[in-house]
């Protein structure tokens, strides 16, 4: 569905990714596990089209996407929730998941809201206040929320544990599982490896620029040098 | 009774700058820049009406209408040529850039229009509404101006709070990258913000030269910087702050010339935001909103 073949990241004269190709098939959880500052945020930026690679291509589903436009990329079913949230805070929480619907004909627009509603049902109590006003982890919700809005077919999701306390970490997987089941495929980036690996099926491993390891999540989650470089011990 | 005459005149000039103010607000909203090239799309949007409306004797209608269609495209290409280049450049590149802008636009009306003075025509004539007994006297273009600029505030209300559009200009304003992840155009969505912007210059030039009728290649400049200061004054990026913003300033700039002295109404003006800046760094309305990390 989704092949990164051989991209190149550079900010300025900063190589931050190198070499790197990836794979996601339909129906998959893939995760891409690795340390602060490794690179895993700016491969999904340069795979949403935020930032461009100077080698290499990327392909979503048999297109090349390499050189499109950010939006042209949400279009075609290639939604991600940012790293740090990066809702509107000025705009209600019903606002930012109609941004989420941007390319969404509005007839559909209010069926989806309920959908979002009920996945999250926090979200549709405070559906009228400034997303600025939610906690972090309501925040999150409604980061997630909002890329369903635009029915994707790859939702790729950085970081969606950072900042929360264990019990809301809990909730956000098992709604991604749950994403998945109901047919969404998922690229998760995270630095909280052991969570990420419990849901996912293929994994990654990213260390300062460069893929390291890949293989089966299980087999990774039992690996001693992941282990004792990310599952602390 | 003339305290409520210079009170109209204030609203009335405010209600000017406020429209000014709304385009530079916008613009510094959406792509961070200030755009000081604004007053001079007003004295370009003058010109084209005077063309149609005083010189060819053509309805007035169509004047406005068409220094509004000019003003947009002049809008929309400024942003296109000059500024779109500079999308990544430091902020100080785009302020030169922005100030010559301004300076090509008048010495290209010069060539074109020399500066001459033209006597522009007051786009609904020179009737006033007298009240009191006539003790106070309303001029056809205070009210007018004053309506316009209410269309106007109550319009951009509806559109950034009720319009996909709208909706999608203020999510661009509050984070780029966001709203590109959301699927929205942002280069499409700046042209519209400068496009909107400009047609309002179009009809704040209008306004302004039937209020004061000297139309020269200059007009634009100083109700420009006085706008770009109500903008500043009300919070520069708040839509509602360039409004009160605006008419704040006139009323104060009325107040001056009216009250304490002609010569010093603009360096009360000026004390007056200095001040404010002093107490409120945000300007009246501005937003400071703490980021969640």
């Amino acid at each position: 569905m989704l092949k990164v073949n051989d991209i190149n990241v550079y900010y300025d004269a900063i190589h931050a990714v190198k070499e790197v190709s990836l794979e996601v098939n339909e129906g998959e959880i893939v995760t891409l596990i690795g340390a602060n500052g490794a690179g895993k945020s700016t491969i999904l930026q340069t795979i949403s089209g935020l930032l461009r690679s100077r080698t290499g291509g990327i392909s979503f589903m048999d297109e090349n996407i390499g050189a499109m436009a950010p939006h042209k990329i949400v279009e075609r079913g290639l939604a991600q929730v940012p790293e740090g949230r990066r809702v509107f805070l000025r705009m209600t929480v019903k606002e930012n998941l109609e941004m989420g619907a941007y390319t969404q004909k509005a007839s559909g627009v209010p069926d989806d809201l309920e959908r979002a509603y009920a996945l999250f049902p926090r979200l549709a109590e405070r559906r009228k206040q400034v997303a600025g006003t939610l906690s972090g982890g309501e925040q999150q919700m409604l980061a997630m929320g909002r890329a369903l809005m635009s029915h994707p077919k790859l939702l790729m999701l950085d970081e969606p544990s950072m900042g929360l306390a264990p019990i809301l970490v809990e909730q956000i997987f098992s709604t991604i599982t749950e994403m998945n089941r109901e047919g969404t495929t998922i690229l998760l980036v995270e630095q909280n490896a052991q969570m990420a690996l419990s849901v996912a099926s293929r994994a990654y491993v990213l260390e300062t620029g460069h893929i390291v390891m890949q293989g089966d999540a299980h087999e990774l989650a039992g690996n001693e040098d992941v282990k004792k470089a990310y599952l602390g011990g | 009774m003339s305290f409520l005459s210079h009170l109209i005149s204030g609203i009335s000039l405010g209600s000017i700058y406020a429209i000014i103010a709304l385009g530079y607000t916008m613009v510094y909203g959406i792509a961070k820049m200030l755009n000081f090239a604004h007053g001079d799309v007003i004295m370009v949007g003058a010109y084209a009406c005077f063309f149609i409306a005083s010189r060819y004797e053509l309805p007035v209608v169509l004047g406005v209408l068409v220094a509004m269609l000019v003003c947009t495209l002049l809008g929309v290409i400024i942003e296109r040529l000059a500024y779109k280049p500079l999308r990544s450049a430091s902020s100080l590149a785009v302020l030169i850039t922005a100030i010559g802008m301004s300076y090509f636009l008048q010495n290209a009306a010069q060539l074109m229009w020399t500066s001459n003075p033209k006597v522009f025509r007051s786009v609904v004539g020179d009737k006033s509404l007298k009240l009191f007994g006539g003790q106070l006297s309303i001029s056809a273009i205070a009210i007018v101006t004053v309506a316009t600029c209410i269309v106007i505030m109550l319009g951009l209300t509806w559109f950034t709070g009720r319009t996909k559009m709208g909706k999608a200009m203020r999510a661009c304003s509050e984070d780029k990258g966001a709203a590109q992840l959301m699927g929205i155009n942002v280069n499409a969505t700046i042209s519209m913000t400068f496009a909107i912007g400009s047609a309002l210059a179009a009809i704040a030039g209008v306004l302004l030269c039937s209020m004061y009728p000297t139309l020269m290649p200059t007009t634009g400049s100083m109700p420009g910087i006085k706008a770009f200061t109500a903008a500043v004054f009300g919070g520069i990026g708040s839509i509602p702050g360039a409004m009160l913003g605006g008419i704040l300033l006139g009323i104060i700039e009325i107040f001056g010339k009216a009250y304490v002295s002609t010569q010093l109404s603009d360096a009360i003006v000026f004390v007056v935001l200095i001040v404010i800046l002093l107490v409120k760094p945000a300007g009246l309305l501005g937003k400071q909103v703490q980021e969640k990390v």
